[in-house]
């Protein structure tokens, strides 16, 4: 008899669920967006065309700035990236394959 | 000891090509040294040098050639799908994205940006970083700052053929955009290749004019329209008007005929406050003052002749140069002319004669700019000649405040909107004057030299913050000034009322004077008359009178050099001893 992992994915794919709806249901958060390592945008809770802008330019972004960080200290690596802006603020986790961006509206 | 070197050449071969050979070096003169100069001198011990024990630099400025820049965007495309996902099918997408949710790495990676992500996200949510801990309160101290002005931007008259910027037009909303206004005022200085084009500018971008109005003639004027800010009015060089739509294209909507406009280019053209915000009223210096519909072009809906006399006589009439009309008071207008009269209107007067109300002398040349005071109507202020003047409504014989006479002509003034004793003028040696009486009356309280050549025109936008300045080239300089002399002080009001009728008295006091003065002279005449039975004894002849005026003109003339020679050796003198010390 065959038992099927089916169920054993779930609880941990639940947690990755509730962690992302966790994090969009925080004060001021408008949007979320999971990126891979080519730019594809894997989970979002944005319109397809901001998607696809977010993710294109803030992978370029993100690239850029870890070269940097590494060229002036080559044992040195991103660990996060914040640029706000007049309007809000956009928070990128960098990782070597994902990467994770939320745009939030910071204490208005 | 002279050196002299001759050669001869003979007169048939002056002004032949020089033909350049190569010969050998001759020594032509070899001045030897004369150890019996070395008397003239004295040998100087000790000698005393500078030194300085730092890294020399040098001071070196450098403009670059104008760099056009053009801003453009990318859009994005999804891209990166793998080769076997088509990113237009949905289900292929939402297929490869199930596959990747569904990776072990994916979970744990999310797991971990998402604690840190959600540590950020709490920070910004705790405090706000930009927090302003020191909320400045609405009365700023009375700033001691240097008043100036920063030239924001320059629009260059793109066109090779440069002509003057003759007028200045805000945007009537937000005052985002700026109407220049090109045409060249000299006697038959319009050469055939010169572009009629006038162009309206978006001030944050001074490469390219954002649109270009084509007229028949150059423009000598053009005004927005303040209710509908898409039309813009413009008298042209050969007098005939038209309008503008910025929605229809460069192209005037429609002109005015040629039979019935001016005869003389249309110096001054104003929108005037009606219902249906259509009218306008334009002069020029063929002496008439013409009311327009602007949806009926073809005739003048009223007509003014600028005759003195008040006879409607063209041929007698002054040419008008500007028009003042303020919203606030919709039946009087005032005509400055190019014989240094303001002469003050009244529209709704039934006969033409009646339609001059008064005349106000006291300049002595073209009245360029005319303007009352946004704050006291009662007052205006008039630019001419080599001076500005401010005038009160009720004194016709004399200016109340004027300014010293200018070594340059001043070509444009106008008050500032926010405050009301700010009043800005320009002059031809390209310079931008800002007064404020109630600072200082003698000079200017800032005087910036905008550019080599004249100015022309000026306008400032509404908030008082920034203005416009044209110059001969068709150059409009955007200007700002700084807040000191564009937010209203404490008490301004108050002080500068205080000004006015401390002046207006004045002026009144002294008019009543001159008219006793003048009663007690006439009375005196009469009876001299009674006993003198020659005619004419109290009065010159006209030649008598201009050689009096001539030797006096000359006295004052030489007087001032003598003064300024006497001032120049003084300063020479000065610059001496100090040398000899």
């Amino acid at each position: 008899m065959w038992i099927w992992p089916c169920g054993n994915t779930n609880p941990i794919k639940a947690e990755v669920e509730e962690t992302l709806k966790r994090i969009q249901t925080h004060k001021g958060v408008i949007g979320t967006i999971v990126v891979n390592a080519e730019g594809i945008p894997i989970r979002t809770t944005l319109d397809n065309s901001t998607t696809v802008q977010y993710a294109g330019l803030l992978h370029q972004l993100t690239m850029k700035a870890r070269s940097t960080v590494r060229d002036l200290d080559p044992q040195n690596d991103l660990t996060f990236l914040r640029i706000r802006s007049k309007k809000h603020e956009i928070m990128v986790a960098p990782d070597k394959e994902y990467l994770l961006i939320v745009i939030q509206n910071p204490s208005e | 000891m002279e050196i002299v070197h001759v050669y001869t050449k003979k007169r048939n071969e002056f002004g032949r090509q020089c033909n350049f050979s190569d010969r050998p070096a001759e020594l032509h003169v070899d001045i030897l040294p004369d150890p019996s100069l070395a008397s003239n001198f004295i040998e100087r011990d000790p000698c005393d040098v500078p030194i300085q024990c730092t890294q020399e630099m040098s001071e070196h400025e450098v403009n670059t050639e104008r760099f056009e820049s053009d801003t453009r965007g990318i859009n994005h495309v999804e891209g990166g799908w793998p080769k076997d996902v088509n990113p237009q099918e949905m289900e292929q997408t939402i297929r490869f994205r199930k596959k990747v949710e569904k990776d072990e790495h994916y979970f744990s990676t999310i797991m971990q940006l998402g604690s840190n992500m959600e540590h950020c996200i709490k920070q910004n949510n705790a405090i706000n970083i930009y927090q302003e801990y020191f909320e400045e309160e609405e009365v700023v101290e009375e700033s001691e700052e240097q008043p100036s002005a920063k030239t924001i931007n320059v629009f260059r008259d793109p066109n090779e053929i440069k002509r003057t910027a003759t007028c200045l037009s805000w945007h009537p909303d937000g005052s985002c955009k700026l109407a220049v206004a090109y045409s060249s005022l000299g006697f038959q200085n319009i050469s055939p290749d010169m572009s009629y084009d006038s162009y309206i500018w978006d001030i944050e971008n001074p490469n390219k004019p954002e649109m270009t109005l084509k007229p028949v003639s150059l423009l000598v004027c053009l005004e927005y329209n303040p209710k509908d800010s898409h039309i813009l009015v413009g008298g042209s060089y050969n007098g005939q008007i038209a309008y503008w739509d910025t929605r229809k294209g460069s192209q005037p909507v429609e002109m005015s005929t040629i039979e019935h406009s001016h005869r003389d280019p249309v110096y001054k053209v104003i929108w005037l406050q009606s219902k249906t915000g259509t009218d306008t009223f334009s002069a020029s210096t063929d002496g008439q003052v013409l009311w327009w519909d602007i949806r009926k072009m073809s005739e003048p809906t009223e007509r003014l002749v600028l005759d003195p006399n008040k006879k409607g006589n063209l041929d007698n009439a002054l040419g008008a140069i500007s028009l003042e009309f303020e919203t606030t008071m919709p039946t009087k207008f005032m005509v400055g002319t190019e014989q240094g009269l303001v002469v003050s209107c009244n529209r709704k007067a039934k006969t033409p004669a009646e339609k001059i109300v008064c005349t106000y002398s006291g300049h002595h040349g073209p009245i360029y700019a005319l303007q009352r005071n946004p704050f006291f109507p009662k007052n205006f202020l008039t630019v001419a000649d080599w001076t500005a003047r401010i005038w009160s409504e009720d004194i016709k014989e004399s200016s109340i405040m004027w300014t010293k006479y200018h070594m340059a002509y001043l070509s444009d003034g106008c008050w500032s909107p926010v405050r009301p004793s700010v009043f800005f003028t320009v002059k031809m040696d390209g310079t931008l004057d800002v007064w404020d009486f109630l600072f200082k009356q003698n000079d200017p309280t800032l005087s910036l030299k905008v550019c080599d050549e004249a100015l022309y025109s000026l306008r400032v936008q509404d908030n008082g913050r920034f203005l416009a300045c044209g110059s001969q080239l068709g150059t409009a300089t955007l200007l700002e000034i700084s807040p000191g002399l564009c937010t209203l002080q404490r008490n301004e009001k108050a002080l500068a009322t205080a000004m006015f009728e401390r002046e207006t008295k004045r002026e009144k006091i002294l008019e009543a004077r001159h008219r006793e003065m003048r009663l007690k002279e006439r009375s005196r005449s009469e009876q001299s008359k009674d006993e003198d039975t020659k005619e004419g004894d109290g009065e010159e002849s006209v030649e008598e009178l201009a050689t009096r005026t001539e030797a006096e003109f000359y006295e004052i003339v030489e007087a001032e050099l003598k003064k300024r020679a006497k001032e120049q050796e003084k300063k020479e003198k000065d610059v001496c001893e100090e040398k000899e010390v």
